[in-house]
């Protein structure tokens, strides 16, 4: 269920790593890796930008494909943070 | 060295035009400065542009035997000249110049095809034996000296670089699809074909042969491992000592001109072997040259002065700006006459412009030590994913990585995850043909992300399938790194290291390179031998380590292998992007060439503005780019960029 959370995830890796806006390039569970939309490097700027735009710190032990590997990951990851905190 | 061209008509009486080869030689007299020849006959005709090293005076070209049947316009030199004459003066034969190239016209006549065997050099050329009405292309056994051709309406028309052909007026510029997405998937499309459609490079090792049957390739020699079983091994000292004789005699038949030699200082292994083996044999006046980078991340400064001030050589630095590569980069390519995915070429056309300034012909570099002798990441990196394939589950296999790439971080759940699924992929397939260098592939295919859906459709073949379907059929029982030494002595040393990075950015200048790393002995020696010789556990180039340690600084044996690296997409964006970049990658110009697509490249640019370390991939999407750009500006739509 895409959101203002999925829709902003969505735009960033759109606009940093596909360089579209064309949202049906990228489907809320595709695999980032799998894709090969993302390397060790550029999950580094994911990282980033959940931290800077969105607000949650990622501790190290969280930087996991489970919790990143897509944008639903992304999204539920960065709810169940925002929701602990 | 020199430049060639020249045509072989399927019509055996017509007459060649004299001004048709006049235009193709004019093309390419910065290969060739020093004087242009001619030799016209029905059916053939030959073009030459002179750069002199050997017999200043007499060695004009094209060269013929002693009665006029035989005929060559050769690019390159033959560094064992000297015994095949002596071979050949015995056998009657009588020579009418000094040159090394006289010597293979009468090789020829003496052994026929085989001829080529004999030759210890690096060479491009075309010989036409009138009696037969055959004309052989022929080019060295690694692709040291280009060689291009292309059939039109039956003729064939070849020269030194395309732009030759181009200039023929026969042969039209057009990107050949699968040509680049070789390119952005290898760095160079795999011989013979080129990124210009219809145009083909005689492969490494091979001649094409034109005759009255028509055109065929024939392969005279091969990078040929051994099975894993027959490997070599032997005491260490007597294998220092073989590699020590054939290393010093490799560079001492290198130093064979007329003109003043020099050599391509960097700081590294390679180089530095090079210039200790070459201070032992000219004492006094050796000159050395290097480049340097304000980007203390690339720049290698501190270990050129440690070497030049260890053994004493006349040394000569260029410092190289981002302006400077910006400046110079649509010269660069006018001359790689490809696109490329990184600058590094640009500064070393700078490094030959010295070289040539300081009045100075020939410099020997350090090139193909590490393919031959075992110094690349890439065969480590492989090494590591072969170890981690047996164990796929283990923790610290793929950990040891990180011995290759300090900057990783391995210790986190995060960066192990990550970098496993990076570094893993084909790890299922370790026995897979091209295993080895999946990783760099999959890298480097993310480039083609920003092509327009017209250019993918225009694509008919996979890449990585079509180099497999090349590889010689033992390359299955060959040790895992010696398949990793063939994939690389194939893709990246001859169509990009060789070629863009290497003869084209010597001869802009007019400067020859010799390789003594590439003496075919010396690559013989090296294939044979067991891979723990070349690389101890993770240690480079053990063996070569071991025979030279006497003569380099600690310094320099110990140093990790640094790969020669220049500014990327930092170099032309900014406050001070060059006009011809804002053109070259506006909408209209990208739309209208048609190879990308003009949003994603656009928002490339603006991500790579606001970055402050932009990725790699991002870098070499962007070169990648802008150089097609120029190279069809150029090439293509006849344009001079400014």
């Amino acid at each position: 269920m895409a959101d203002a959370l999925h829709d902003q995830i969505r735009a960033f890796i759109l606009e940093n790593y596909l360089f579209t806006a064309d949202t049906s390039a990228l489907k809320l569970d595709d695999s980032l890796l799998g894709r090969g939309i993302v390397d060790s490097t550029g999950m580094l700027e994911i990282i980033f930008f959940i931290e800077e735009q969105l607000g949650v710190k990622v501790k190290d032990e969280e930087m996991i494909p489970d919790n990143l590997d897509s944008v639903n990951r992304i999204a539920a990851f960065v709810e169940s943070r925002r929701k602990a905190a | 060295m020199c430049g060639i061209a020249g045509v072989y008509l399927s019509a055996r009486d017509a007459q060649p035009e004299r001004a048709r080869l006049e235009r193709m030689i004019k093309a390419i007299a910065h290969r060739g400065p020093d004087g242009a020849g001619f030799h016209l006959e029905p059916g053939v005709g030959l073009g030459h542009a002179r750069l002199s090293i050997i017999d200043l005076g007499g060695g004009a070209q094209p060269i013929h035997n002693e009665d006029e049947t035989v005929w060559i316009s050769y690019n390159g030199e033959v560094f064992n000249y000297i015994e095949l004459r002596k071979f050949l003066e015995e056998r009657g034969h009588r020579f009418y110049t000094h040159t090394d190239t006289e010597v293979i016209v009468h090789l020829y006549e003496e052994l026929g095809d085989r001829f080529v065997e004999e030759l210890n050099g690096q060479f491009a050329f075309a010989l036409w034996d009138r009696r037969k009405r055959r004309l052989l292309l022929v080019r060295d056994r690694t692709g040291i000296l280009p060689l291009y051709y292309s059939q039109v309406d039956g003729d064939v028309w070849f020269a030194s670089e395309v732009k030759a052909l181009l200039a023929s007026g026969r042969v039209r510029a057009a990107m050949d699809p699968d040509g680049f997405d070789q390119l952005m998937t290898f760095w160079a499309p795999l011989a013979p074909r080129t990124v210009f459609a219809g145009v083909s490079q005689v492969p490494p090792g091979e001649m094409v042969i034109l005759d009255e049957q028509g055109m065929h390739r024939r392969r005279y020699w091969e990078w040929q491992f051994p099975d894993q079983g027959a490997l070599r091994r032997a005491p260490a000292a007597q294998l220092q000592s073989e590699l020590h004789d054939i290393l010093a005699d490799a560079t001492e038949i290198r130093l064979r001109a007329d003109v003043p030699v020099g050599a391509y200082l960097s700081g590294g292994l390679d180089s530095s072997s090079l210039v200790a083996l070459l201070k032992e044999r000219v004492p006094t006046t050796l000159q050395t040259f290097s480049i340097g980078f304000d980007d203390a991340g690339l720049d290698e400064s501190a270990h050129q002065r440690s070497v030049v001030s260890h053994l004493d050589t006349v040394h000569n630095h260029v410092q190289c700006s981002l302006a400077d590569i910006a400046g110079n980069f649509v010269r660069t390519i006018t001359h790689t006459e490809s696109p490329i995915l990184r600058t590094a070429p640009s500064p070393m056309q700078m490094l030959s412009g010295l070289v040539r300034g300081s009045n100075v012909k020939v410099v020997l570099t350090g090139e193909g030590a590490d393919e031959v002798l075992g110094g690349y990441d890439i065969f480590k990196e492989a090494k590591v994913r072969h170890f981690w394939a047996q164990q796929p589950g283990s923790r610290w296999r793929p950990a040891l990585l990180k011995r290759l790439y300090p900057y990783l971080d391995f210790t986190s759940d995060q960066s192990a995850a990550y970098l496993k699924e990076f570094f893993g992929v084909g790890l299922s397939q370790p026995d897979q043909p091209g295993f080895s260098h999946l990783p760099r592939w999959t890298t480097t295919a993310q480039c083609k992300l920003f092509w327009s859906d017209e250019f993918r459709a225009r694509v008919t073949g996979d890449a990585p399938e079509r180099l497999r379907a090349a590889l010689p059929a033992d390359f299955g029982r060959w040790h895992p790194f010696n398949r990793a030494e063939y994939v690389e002595a194939k893709t990246l040393l001859p169509s990009y290291l060789l070629s863009s990075q290497g003869d084209r950015m010597l001869m802009a200048n007019s400067v020859e390179g010799r390789f003594p790393f590439l003496d075919h002995r010396l690559i013989e020696f090296a294939t044979r031998l067991h891979p723990r010789y070349k690389m101890r556990v993770l240690r480079e180039k053990w063996l070569l380590k071991e025979t030279m340690r006497s003569r380099l600084p600690a310094g320099i044996l110990q140093r990790h292998k640094q790969p020669y690296r220049a500014p990327d997409a930092a170099a032309f964006l900014g406050a001070h992007t060059p006009q011809y970049v804002k053109e070259l990658t506006s909408e209209a110009t990208i739309r209208s060439y048609g190879y990308f697509d003009p949003g994603k490249v656009s928002r490339l640019i603006a991500k790579l503005a606001r970055s402050k370390v932009p990725a790699a991939r991002d870098n070499m999407a962007f070169i990648g780019i802008l150089s097609a750009q120029i190279w069809h500006a150029t090439f293509v739509a006849g344009q001079v960029v400014e």
